[in-house]
């Protein structure tokens, strides 16, 4: 059992509000994953979880025990570095032995969980070996043994894989997701990658300046981002955003007309919605497809396709010069330069207000 | 990383056989800075050998025929050669422990304390360094030790107690003091350095695992520091093997042969006596025992040095 729960978490640095109040709850055996651009905040929200960063202000409760003031060596958390901070002078075996031997374990015990987690990571012909013999690959996995023989309450991993190849990455992803459903522990993970986020997560936390965007598990943030920031941060190639004015609006929907040249009727709608208001539409490269003839549609310019054989990623311009990209079929002549008509599913688009809030369909909102 | 090193191993090779295809003209190129070299290594130590093997004493000019190990028997049977090198040693240890421990402490608590006025702290405690030996031991001789106008005097007299003499009671130990004053700073320079370059990601690790400040002392920072205080202890040997200002302006090697150590021996037989020959046959066995220390200490320490990290 554990679970964690923050409270109106604030962390500044030398008077620089860093942590602008983050409330969350994560929840026993969930596989939490902090994601956002770099800068933002994660690593420090991170820290301050683990006790290496004193809070300014808010609480921290584990199990439902405050923590805020607790020391690191006592919160039962183990963390896995970006720079693994394997301790160089020792063997893996030491490595991972260090918790226990510190508090004074029982040899053959300690021995014991140091076996078994070199076991399950793969790490037993490794083990007497020093960190600066080792791959990168398997610093990592040294790294995170030395957290899984301590059987902490919840793992705390800080970007564990940006230090590692792109092949080394995805492999490691696998066995990191493979890893939660073997020691169903709580884990909390932080990247700026959203691959990994949507991969690897069952709850995404959204962070932006501070900030929690949005909490969700990731198609839910992937089908309804709550607003423009995580719109366009989940999911690639990214989110198109084309800018319109409302010209109707009821109960069922509203139209919108864009700035790109199309009158569209969409299903969303909202008591704030009012004719005239800015809004912007989003839509995902695979809701845009070409529109058959006679078919109303945006009109847009092809510019550079990327073929990657099941799909064409072709970037195209609207008319008001914002930019968008359609997936279309991998065996797609390249029409670089070409006029083409796009048909918008309006059950697919995403209108956002104008403080860049998502605006509900009509009929879930009611629901 | 492995195919970097790779990559140098095979660039390594490729040199070398470059190397010896093209060999005659390297050595061509190099051969005058290697022939100076040789010059200013032989020529001196060509002559010491000599001179050790003639009888050449200043006051009897004219007199130098060969007497063979003569001059090395005569040093080595003279009554202060055991004491030097007794002196030597306990001097060089001696230095070698305070400045090592006094700097590790020093520098971990440097790092550790965050105090306004760091940075001039830092700069006072490397001074004695820059202080000319010569300088430290008559400040030491004269405002320290001295038995009337130092202040160690004043601290005695405040309580009541006889004033000290030190340089003529304890003349060895006031010698070590002097010398280590000297030779801490340069200690705690280096090791103040290599503990700013310690990772602070895995000290974070460390206290995450639960372990304390002394812990970690123990487990990460000392293992950090073995490379550096291996450069310490490799160069204040060197040094210290050699002193001889802060001997020569506080005791003059006494008394007896209390303060004498084997460059205050060598000294005394070739300037007070005038026997170079001698002289020159106790700087050969100063060479030898100082590659002596050296082997031994190369076996110590030196893997310390050649180990990659
Ligand atoms: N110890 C510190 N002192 C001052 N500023 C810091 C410190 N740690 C982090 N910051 C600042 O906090 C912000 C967020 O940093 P961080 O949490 O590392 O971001 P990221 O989301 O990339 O992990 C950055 O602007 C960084 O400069
Ligand atoms: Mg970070």
């Amino acid at each position: 059992m554990a679970t964690l729960k923050l409270k109106n978490l604030k962390k500044g640095f030398e008077g620089l509000q860093i942590i602008k109040g983050i409330d969350l709850e994560v929840l026993d055996k969930e596989f939490v994953v902090f994601v956002g651009p770099s800068g933002c905040g994660k690593s420090t929200l991170l820290r301050l979880i683990a006790g290496l960063e004193d809070v300014s202000s808010g609480h921290i409760e584990l199990d439902g025990r405050d923590i805020t003031e607790v020391s690191p060596a006592k919160r039962d958390l183990a963390m896995v570095f970006q720079t693994y901070a394997l301790y160089p002078h020792m063997t893996v075996r030491k490595n991972m032995s260090f918790a226990l031997d510190l508090a004074g374990g029982d040899k053959a015990e300690v021995q014991r969980k140091v076996d078994d987690a070199a076991r399950i990571l793969e790490l037993t012909p490794l083990l007497d070996r020093k960190p600066r013999q080792l791959s990168g690959g398997q610093r990592q996995r040294v790294a995170i043994g030395r957290a899984i023989v301590r059987n902490p309450k919840i793992f705390l991993f800080d970007e564990p894989l940006s230090n590692l190849d792109a092949a080394l990455r995805v492999q490691m992803r696998l066995e990191l997701a493979r890893l939660h459903q073997e020691l169903q522990a709580t884990m909390i993970y932080v990247t700026h990658d959203q691959v990994e986020a949507m991969t690897l997560a069952n709850k995404v936390v959204v962070l932006n300046g501070g900030r929690i965007e949005q909490v969700g598990s990731p198609l839910e943030l992937y089908h309804h981002p709550a607003n423009l920031f995580v719109a366009g941060f989940l999911g690639t190639p990214k989110m198109a955003f084309l800018k319109g004015k409302v010209s109707a609006v009821d109960t069922g929907g509203c139209e919108v007309s864009l700035d790109a040249g199309l009158q569209l009727a969409l299903p969303h709608s909202s008591a704030a919605l009012k004719v005239g208001d800015p809004v912007t539409l989003g839509i995902r490269p695979e809701h845009l497809e070409l529109a058959t003839a006679g078919q109303p549609g945006l009109s847009v310019t092809a510019d550079v396709s990327e073929r990657l054989g099941s799909d064409t990623f072709c970037h195209v311009l609207a008319d008001s010069g914002e930019p968008l990209t359609v997936r279309l079929r991998g065996d797609l002549n390249n029409p670089y330069g070409q006029r083409l008509q796009l048909h918008l599913g309006a059950e697919h688009c995403h209108l956002f207000d104008a403080n860049g809030d998502a605006v509900s369909h009509a009929l879930r909102a009611a629901a | 990383m492995t195919t970097q090193t790779a990559n140098k191993a095979q660039l390594r090779d490729t040199r070398k056989a470059v190397g010896r295809r093209s060999s005659n003209p390297g050595w061509f190129l190099v051969s005058p800075s290697v022939l100076l070299l040789l010059l200013w290594m032989i020529v001196p130590l060509g002559m010491t050998l000599y001179f050790s093997l003639i009888r050449f004493n200043l006051l009897y000019p004219g007199e130098n025929e060969f007497v063979g190990l003569e001059n090395f028997s005569f040093f080595l049977t003279d009554s202060g050669f055991l004491p030097g090198i007794w002196n030597t040693v306990v001097l060089v240890l001696s230095v070698l422990i305070i400045s090592v421990v006094g700097g590790v402490l020093v520098a971990a608590l440097l790092e550790a304390s965050d105090f306004i006025g760091r940075g001039i702290v830092r700069v006072m405690l490397i001074s004695p360094f820059f202080i000319m030996p010569t300088v430290g031991a008559l400040v030491f001789k004269n405002l320290i030790f001295h038995p009337v106008s130092g202040i160690l005097a004043a601290l005695w007299r405040a309580f009541g107690a006889q004033p000290i003499d030190w340089l003529a009671n304890y003349p060895l130990a006031s010698i070590i003091i002097i010398v280590a004053w000297q030779w801490l700073p340069f200690a705690i320079l280096l090791l103040m350095t290599a503990i700013q370059s310690q990772d602070l990601e895995q000290k974070e690790a460390a206290r995450l695992d639960g372990a304390g400040p002394g812990a970690i002392f123990w487990h990460l920072t000392l293992p950090h520091l073995s490379r550096p205080i291996a450069v310490v202890v490799m160069i204040e040997t060197i040094f210290l093997l050699s002193v001889f200002a802060e001997i020569f302006t506080t005791t003059n090697g006494g008394p007896g042969f209390a303060s004498t150590n084997l460059a205050y021996l060598i000294y005394n037989q070739a300037l007070v006596q005038f026997d170079v020959g001698m002289a020159s046959a106790g700087g050969l066995i100063a060479v030898v025992i100082a590659n002596i220390a050296a082997v031994i200490l190369v076996r110590m320490i030196g893997k310390n040095l050649t180990d990659k990290g």
